[in-house]
């Protein structure tokens, strides 16, 4: 990690992307246009379960501009295969079929049951709402619990709704949550969460008829993955197939997927010869793009009477929704590997059940699973302390795993990178002020204030940086999690980069081009970074998971080591001189003991392509690409802590500080990481207070239009405080973790721990996410012994 | 999603609007559209034709006439938050007109629509009929009559409004040297009221109470005003806040909790009256 210089890693480099991106000069699928492109839209089922007895189409395709409207018997023809599942997590999971369009029934209020195109977007909207679909209505179920009763059907063929059973098999003496001295157990019900990316997601598929060529721009996470697996369900081979994801607004996971959409646009193409395109509706959005979340948990704490941690068990039930997306079963187990934490404990245990329901297919959703853990333990901690009638800051303090620079193993099996869990929970409480905050919380309390003052803690540890391959392979997942980076230094002293990664918002070409300038001695200005595109940069694995940063910067630090190994070879050759006695520093080689002899990176790049003088077998050009598999995941770590008022009449929650200290290994950009950091706080503040996907009875959506589905605004956020600790990773040479998920995952907890603490002196010991003034008010009401 | 197909027409003034509706059946008033394009995305309205009168000029304006505030239906939110007559001789519009949406919002949305739309969830309507305000109806063949706030607004979505009516001006009193407080609780800035309490001290008499989102339409406290005009203190006046109401279960509260809602707000609207 010695090789890089720091003139640009480090610093706060302006986003040399954002220019576009605020004056609406980017360039999303919105706004490509094709000759000769016509308009695709998506006949959902308004049931969420419902047979389909007939599709009437013909009303609809006499309207004006109508090209065409297919149903599921139209395309049969079409598919290689379902829509791709890659994650089958055991060896007897149940895996139901998901065709781009159903067949049979519609399995969730949103289901595509026909397809039309048009010339014009109104066009083919108008004529969508004209296609008669006879449905026979059936019962519909969205409670997990009633789902995994059977009682209702989603898939028939599969003859359950519980399709999958995933242990972690349990490490350590079971016999704690027997022995110990206290045991508590809490319930907690986390609802489902809509992702709301800025962006909805869009396609274009282009076609060249003549070639049998395709090129799908899509608003994607994960180009790569997409070609990959597309290819297979369109019956279209990999090397027919381009995939752009262009300049994409967010993702938090909803784009880490492979939609019906993108397969139905692909071999609509084919079939009418023309480019098809497709944009969706926000209201369409949020039944058509995956959930997160939707989970209910049960947990066993067991502990010293001092409130040393000696054990954590946990059984879960997820919400799969009607089918699996790409990856819908792995998530929960994701998040079975960090029930524990930051903590040491002797004894874990978890396990999830997956259950099918009438509702939009769940899957990544920021964070993973880890979020889901990260509540499920932090809460737990909380209501052991209050158990003990402890403050919550001790008694995590004396459970923290001390210090490690090396790999240390966990309690759940894999090895921890590196921690220093301590050190950013004392600088969190001192920055927040924790002792002269429970001060005043004391005396409002005294005073009997309507407002009440709570403090909530939450110490994390995530793992990301997906994924060692190997480790992939163990978990049966379809893929590994290396990714690759192409170096080109051009004659003229410019750099290209083409990386496999795929931001979609994080920054990520400023990031790349600070790393790249330090070490060629260029300016991040010179660096152009080339992503999304897999003709351009045909290897990689793309983004999720925290994983750009950790691995695919660590692929370009490797190319970038190999440019200066064959630079060197030149620059020996040019100042004739042995390899041995150069030595390089912010780009250039130099003699040692004669440092005006020297070469740059630049100049010998422009050298490297005269090629007129060249050492015998240097090929000419100045290239090279690495492509990296991670021996292990990355372990960002840290606390949060939230202070909320909670105004005791009303129910209303308002925070007052939130102070984040976290630990993502080195820092290329601090202004990108607190970037991360705020946004992923605001999402977890979100989450704990005002998100909830609900569906009534029926398995209608309630919260269909983002007037009644709460995504809070920056007027409802506080001033976020931040700080970091460093402590870089050993898994890879730059010492980086990555930051995309942590705010996520710390956040809710310290909210909702905030929120209970405030209340707990009035009896209160357990409010569900997300914590809506109702629900404060209805826990202190029934603390006083009222009505729940 | 996109609205379904439609006619549109521009008016260039209050008869010509009326006109264009008389002419055309199932036609709208299109205003700021900020109610009514959200509906048409989703595809609940669809009507055949928008009669757009947001360029007809002269029906923005706050002014003082005779001895009320005058403001014309097109004024936009944010221009009544910044209504110096109204700050002077009615603050409660001005403020409360402050409180709606976001900026955006703010700045398109007119005083006008708020009304017509006849949505309980809306700020204004409440201080309108806690005021004793009247709306000036202008109708076919160069009829105009003026309707009381509280009859008005007669039901959900449903003002006292001819599909070929326009409404023209709000007309309000001066409060100059009353008490007053509008107390919205929800959850996001730009959200509507769970529940809205407009409360003005009495010119004389008791003060006056209305509810946002207690029922069907903006509703008089009536327990509340009546327990004042006895002589109980705030607090005890506040508990029967939600007599006579019928307040909506949704996604956002149970009508339970609104219930309590309102005797909180109730109570602290009282006392900031009684403060200002
Ligand atoms: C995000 C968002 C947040 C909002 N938050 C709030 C809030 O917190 N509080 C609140 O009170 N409101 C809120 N609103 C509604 C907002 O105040 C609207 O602007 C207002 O309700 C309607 O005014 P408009 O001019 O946009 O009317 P339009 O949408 O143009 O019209 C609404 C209805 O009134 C009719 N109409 C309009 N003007 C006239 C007229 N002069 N004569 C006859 N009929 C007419 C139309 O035909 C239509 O039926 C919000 C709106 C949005 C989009």
């Amino acid at each position: 990690m010695a090789q890089v210089m720091d003139r640009f890693v480090g610093q706060r480099v302006l986003r040399k992307e954002d220019p576009e991106l605020i004056t609406g000069r980017a360039r999303y699928v919105e706004s490509i246009s094709l000759p000769g492109m016509v308009w695709m839209a998506v006949v959902r089922s308004p049931f969420a379960h419902a047979r389909i007895r007939r599709i009437d189409t013909a009303r609809a395709a006499a309207m004006p501009g109508v090209i065409g409207v297919f149903t599921a018997a139209d395309l049969e023809g079409e598919w290689g295969g379902p829509l791709p599942f890659v994650w089958p997590i055991t060896e007897d999971i149940k895996v139901p079929v998901h065709w781009p369009l159903t067949t049979d029934k519609a399995r969730y209020q949103g289901d595509g049951v026909a397809v039309v195109v048009a010339e014009s977007r109104g066009q083919a909207e108008d004529a969508a709402e004209a296609v008669a679909v006879d449905y026979e209505p059936l019962p519909a179920v969205t409670d997990l619990e009633q789902a995994a009763t059977d009682a209702v059907l989603i898939h028939d063929d599969l003859g359950t709704n519980v399709v999958v059973h995933w242990s972690h098999g349990g490490a350590g003496d079971q016999s704690v949550f027997e022995s110990a001295p206290v045991v508590v157990k809490e319930r907690y019900v986390a609802p489902r969460l809509i992702p709301n990316a800025m962006e909805p997601r869009g396609c274009v598929a282009d076609v060249n008829p003549a070639m049998g060529e395709f090129t799908l721009y899509s608003a994607t996470q994960i180009p790569h993955v997409a070609r990959v697996t597309l290819g297979g369900t369109c019956n279209i081979p990999e090397s027919k197939l381009r995939v752009v994801a262009p300049d994409v607004g967010g993702g938090f996971g909803s784009k880490l997927n492979i939609y019906a959409e993108e397969a139905l646009a692909l071999v609509l193409a084919r079939r009418l010869k023309r480019p098809v395109k497709w944009v969706e509706a926000r209201s369409e959005n949020y039944l058509a793009t995956i959930h997160g979340r939707g989970v209910i948990h049960d947990v066993e704490i067991a502990a010293t009477e001092e409130g040393k941690i000696l054990g954590l068990r946990v059984k879960e039930l997820a919400d799969m929704g009607a089918y699996y997306q790409l990856l819908t079963p792995g998530i929960p187990e994701l998040g079975g590997w960090v029930y524990m934490g930051p903590y040491d404990m002797q004894a874990y245990w978890y396990e999830f059940t997956g259950v099918l329901t009438n509702a939009t297919p769940t899957d990544a959703y920021r964070g993973a699973g880890r979020p889901e853990a990260t509540y499920v333990l932090e809460r737990a901690v909380d209501a052991l302390a209050r158990r003990l009638g402890k403050d919550p800051a001790e008694v995590r303090r004396i459970s923290l795993v001390p210090p490690f620079t090396e790999a240390r193993a966990a309690i759940s099996g894999l090895n921890v990178d590196s921690g220093n869990y301590e050190a950013a929970f004392d600088r969190a409480l001192e920055l927040v002020g924790y002792d002269e905050l429970r001060r005043e919380q004391a005396e409002r309390r005294q005073r009997g204030d309507v407002k009440q003052l709570g403090i909530g803690l939450s110490s994390y540890i995530e793992m990301c940086g997906l994924a060692p391959s190997n480790i992939l392979g163990a978990l049966r997942y379809a893929a590994g999690g290396w990714d690759a980076c192409t170096v080109q230094c051009l004659p003229d002293g410019k750099v290209v980069l083409k990386i496999g990664t795929s931001p979609h918002g994080q920054g990520h070409v400023t990031t790349w081009a600070q790393i790249a300038a330090d070490t060629l001695g260029v300016t991040p200005d010179d660096v152009e970074v080339f992503h999304g595109d897999t003709s351009v940069a045909p290897l990689g694995m793309d983004t999720y998971g925290s994983r750009s940063v950790s691995v695919g910067a660590t692929a370009l630090y490797y190319a970038l080591e190999k440019i200066k190994e064959k630079a060197r070879t030149l620059a020996a050759h040019e100042l004739e001189v042995a390899e041995e006695d150069l030595e390089f520093e912010a780009g250039s080689f130099r003699v040692k003991g004669a440092p005006d002899k020297v070469r740059s990176i630049t100049e010998l790049a422009t050298s490297a392509w005269h090629a007129h003088n060249l050492p015998a077998g240097f090929e000419p050009n100045l290239e090279a690409t690495a492509v990296w598999d991670p021996p292990n995941f990355t372990w960002p770590a840290g606390t949060h802590v939230c202070v909320v008022e909670v105004d005791t009449e009303t129910g209303g929650v308002e925070i007052s500080r939130y102070v984040a200290v976290d630990d993502c290994g080195r820092v290329i950009n601090p202004m990108i990481v607190e970037g991360q950091v705020h946004g992923g706080v605001a999402q977890g503040i979100a989450e704990a207070l005002f998100e909830e996907a609900r569906y009534d009875a029926n398995g209608n959506l309630m919260t269909s239009t983002m007037t009644t589905y709460l995504v809070p605004s920056a007027a409802e956020l506080p001033t976020f405080t931040l700080d970091r600790t460093e402590t870089p990773s050993t898994t890879n040479p730059l010492g980086v973790k990555g930051i995309g998920e942590a705010g996520t995952i710390a956040a809710p907890p310290a909210v909702v721990n905030a929120v209970i603490d405030a209340v707990s002196h009035l009896g209160v010991t357990h409010i569900d996410k997300p914590v809506s003034p109702e629900r404060v008010w209805r826990a202190i009401r029934a603390a006083k012994g009222g009505a729940a | 999603m996109i609205p379904a197909p439609f006619e549109y027409a521009r008016a260039e003034s209050v008869d010509h609007a009326i006109e264009l509706l008389t002419a055309n059946p199932d036609s709208k008033v299109i205003a700021g559209g900020h109610s009514l394009l959200p509906l048409m995305r989703l595809r609940l309205a669809r009507p055949a034709m928008l009669v757009d009168i947001s360029r007809i000029g002269d029906l923005a304006y706050v002014r003082e006439d005779s001895g009320e505030v005058a403001i014309g239906a097109l004024t936009r939110h944010h221009d009544v938050a910044n209504s110096e007559v109204l700050h002077e001789l009615c603050p409660i519009v001005s403020y409360t007109a402050g409180q709606i949406g976001d900026p955006q919002v703010r700045h398109v949305g007119t005083i006008g629509g708020s009304c017509a739309h006849s949505d309980p969830a809306s700020d204004m309507p409440t201080v309108l009929v806690a005021l004793g305000a009247t709306l000036t109806v202008r109708g076919p063949g160069g009829a105009s009559r003026v309707v009381p706030a509280a009859d008005f607004f007669k039901g959900l979505f449903e003002p006292d409004l001819a599909s070929n009516e326009i409404v023209a001006e709000i007309r309000v009193p001066v409060t100059r040297g009353r008490g007053w407080s509008y107390l919205k609780f929800h959850r996001r800035a730009q959200d509507w009221a769970l529940v809205g309490v407009a409360a003005l001290a009495g010119d004389g008499g008791a003060p006056a109470v209305a509810l946002t989102n207690m029922g069907e339409r903006p509703v008089r406290a009536i327990g509340v005003e009546e327990a004042l005009a006895g002589g109980a203190d705030p607090a005890t006046a506040a508990m029967r806040a939600d007599e006579g109401t019928n307040p909506p279960s949704d996604t956002f509260g149970s009508a339970e909790y609104r219930r309590e809602l309102a005797k909180v707000l109730v109570r602290r609207a009282l006392e900031e009256a009684a403060a200002r």
